[in-house]
């Protein structure tokens, strides 16, 4: 087909871009996806690496609220070319660079050729000059979250073991498997009651992909494979950082789930 | 056809001032020409009969004039509409875009009014294949569109193929001892539930489908993989079934 697709299958990240691309996603909300996205790209600085992390829940952003960062130059201003992507590109604690949405961007939560064309050119803009780039989707599978996903090379999902957790999980991954055709993603299982539930939540996930997700992909000879990468223990000083409006990297480095964090970030690494 | 259009008072017959001022005589003229039928039993001038008047207006506007369908401008308002619920309700929505196969050649061998019968056949074939709630638009030129509400993913394919059989099995008379048969290719994408997309990217991606139609062969409905954002019963009780606390991973 010589006509661009838009939104069903991940788009060809061009040659000659140096940052491996991550999209981090949850199905549903409220599960520390954010809270994730942040302590990863300050985890992941802690390896050496340079990491942005892109603030792409146009709409009903919270990663300003997380880093404590209200700036005057969002996205939105980048958007309507009130100012370049330079001047929005704030250093956030944790010693990552951040590119925040702003509440502004409510007008771009649809996926319109618009915010396609503009996430795409930042995005491009952005590669060669960070070796990482986390993209924070919203909540939920719309066509702004499915876009931003189809731009990263990796997806991460995160879930939590409650049930409605992994059943929207469940969802997000079904549709990344059908409709972008991927054949791999990693899940980080957040707020764990014990270390170990996470590689049995994983196991979960993949016998129902296995039995109903492989059969429909596009080539069923392909093992579709869920990868844990990381489980974050339930953890008090998780919610004490988040009300201090604290990297948990920085406040509580010796946390339970602060290791859990940057045993994530050393596989990503690793990898 | 119609009722004879009660004609516009002139000069101060009517009592009422508002619509001594107005001057109705080119819509009256219009809707007498389309055939709308304004109600007999309202008072000339009334405040009833003048929402009559802006009423069929509203209907006149919203039509095509030679299939009676929906036009383009009520299709984008229905659309729109549609973009709402499917993002707050949740049921799948389907947009078809249909187009007739080698149009041009119909009215280059048969002449514009042959090609006028052959695009008021496929509006009615349309019609006919979809239910009431449905709307069914002439998009301009040879190309219609229809929107269904609340289609499940395995009834789309079935409405699609059963449109392009009723036009692929009709026969329409453009003259006398004249008749000739069409066929239409169909592209469809579906607004998956609960994402709100836009409305130029949702005809895009059926038209990149009539696209596909055209370019594989003419005379056939290609519709675009559903995104399955459901999860099943037996997906459920697979995920939370008798195995929930079993470590299924080998320990290695």
């Amino acid at each position: 087909m010589s006509m661009p697709n838009t939104t069903t299958s991940p788009t060809a990240v061009p040659a000659g871009m140096r940052a491996r691309i991550l999209a981090v996603t949850s199905g549903k909300g409220g599960v520390g996806k954010t809270f994730v996205s942040a302590n990863l790209a300050a985890a992941l600085v802690r390896q050496g690496e340079r990491v942005l992390v892109l603030d792409a829940d146009l709409g009903l952003a919270n990663l300003d609220v997380v880093l404590n960062l209200f700036p005057k130059i969002t996205l939105h201003d980048v958007f309507t070319g009130k100012s370049t992507l330079d001047e929005a590109i704030l250093q956030a604690p944790g010693g990552f660079s951040v590119l925040l949405a702003g509440s502004g961007l409510v007008e771009y939560s649809r996926l319109t050729p618009e915010v396609r064309d503009k996430l795409l050119e930042i995005i491009q803009a952005l590669a060669p000059r960070f070796d990482r780039i986390l993209i924070d989707t919203g909540a939920g599978i719309s066509d702004v979250v499915l876009y931003a996903i189809s731009l990263a090379h990796e997806v991460l999902v995160v879930a939590t073991p409650e049930p409605t957790s992994l059943t929207d999980a469940y969802a997000t991954i079904k549709v990344l498997a059908t409709q972008q055709q991927r054949t791999s993603l990693s899940l980080a299982v957040n707020q764990v009651s014990r270390i170990g539930e996470g590689r049995v939540i994983r196991g979960q996930l993949q016998q129902v992909v296995d039995r109903f997700v492989t059969p429909t992909m596009a080539d069923p000879s392909v093992a579709f494979r869920l990868e844990l990468i990381g489980e974050i223990p339930s953890d008090t000083s998780v919610r004490e950082a988040v009300q201090r409006r604290q990297l948990l990297l920085e406040t509580f480095p010796g946390s339970e789930a602060a290791k859990g964090v940057s045993g994530m970030a050393a596989r990503l690494a690793a990898s | 056809m119609s009722s004879p259009v009660p004609s516009l008072p002139h000069g101060p017959a009517s009592t009422d001032p508002a619509s001594a001022r107005l001057n109705l005589g080119v819509a009256l003229q219009l809707l007498s020409q389309s055939g709308h039928e304004l109600p007999a039993l309202e008072k000339v001038g009334s405040t009833a009969w003048l929402q009559a008047i802006v009423d069929a207006l509203c209907d006149l506007s919203s039509r095509d004039p030679l299939t009676g369908l929906a036009n383009r401008r009520h299709f984008e308002v229905a659309l729109a509409r549609e973009i709402d619920r499917v993002a707050r309700v949740g049921e799948p929505a389907l947009v078809l875009m249909v187009d007739i196969d080698r149009f041009k050649a119909v009215n280059d061998t048969h002449g514009h009014a042959a090609g006028d019968l052959v695009i008021q056949f496929v509006a009615e074939a349309l019609q006919e294949c979809v239910r009431p709630m449905d709307t069914v638009a002439r998009f301009g030129g040879e190309e219609f569109a229809v929107i269904l509400p609340n289609c499940p993913p395995a009834f789309g394919q079935t409405v699609a193929e059963r449109i392009r059989r009723k036009v692929e099995q009709g026969v329409i008379t453009v003259a006398t001892q004249q008749q000739l048969s069409v066929t239409i290719s169909i592209g469809g994408a579906y607004a998956p539930q609960w994402v709100r997309s836009s409305a130029p990217l949702w005809i895009e991606r059926a038209d990149q489908q009539l696209y596909r139609a055209k370019t594989t062969g003419r005379n056939r409905a290609c519709l675009e993989q559903p995104t399955v954002s459901m999860v099943s019963v037996e997906e459920k009780g697979m995920l939370f079934g008798t195995s929930q606390f079993q470590d299924i991973e080998s320990t290695s």
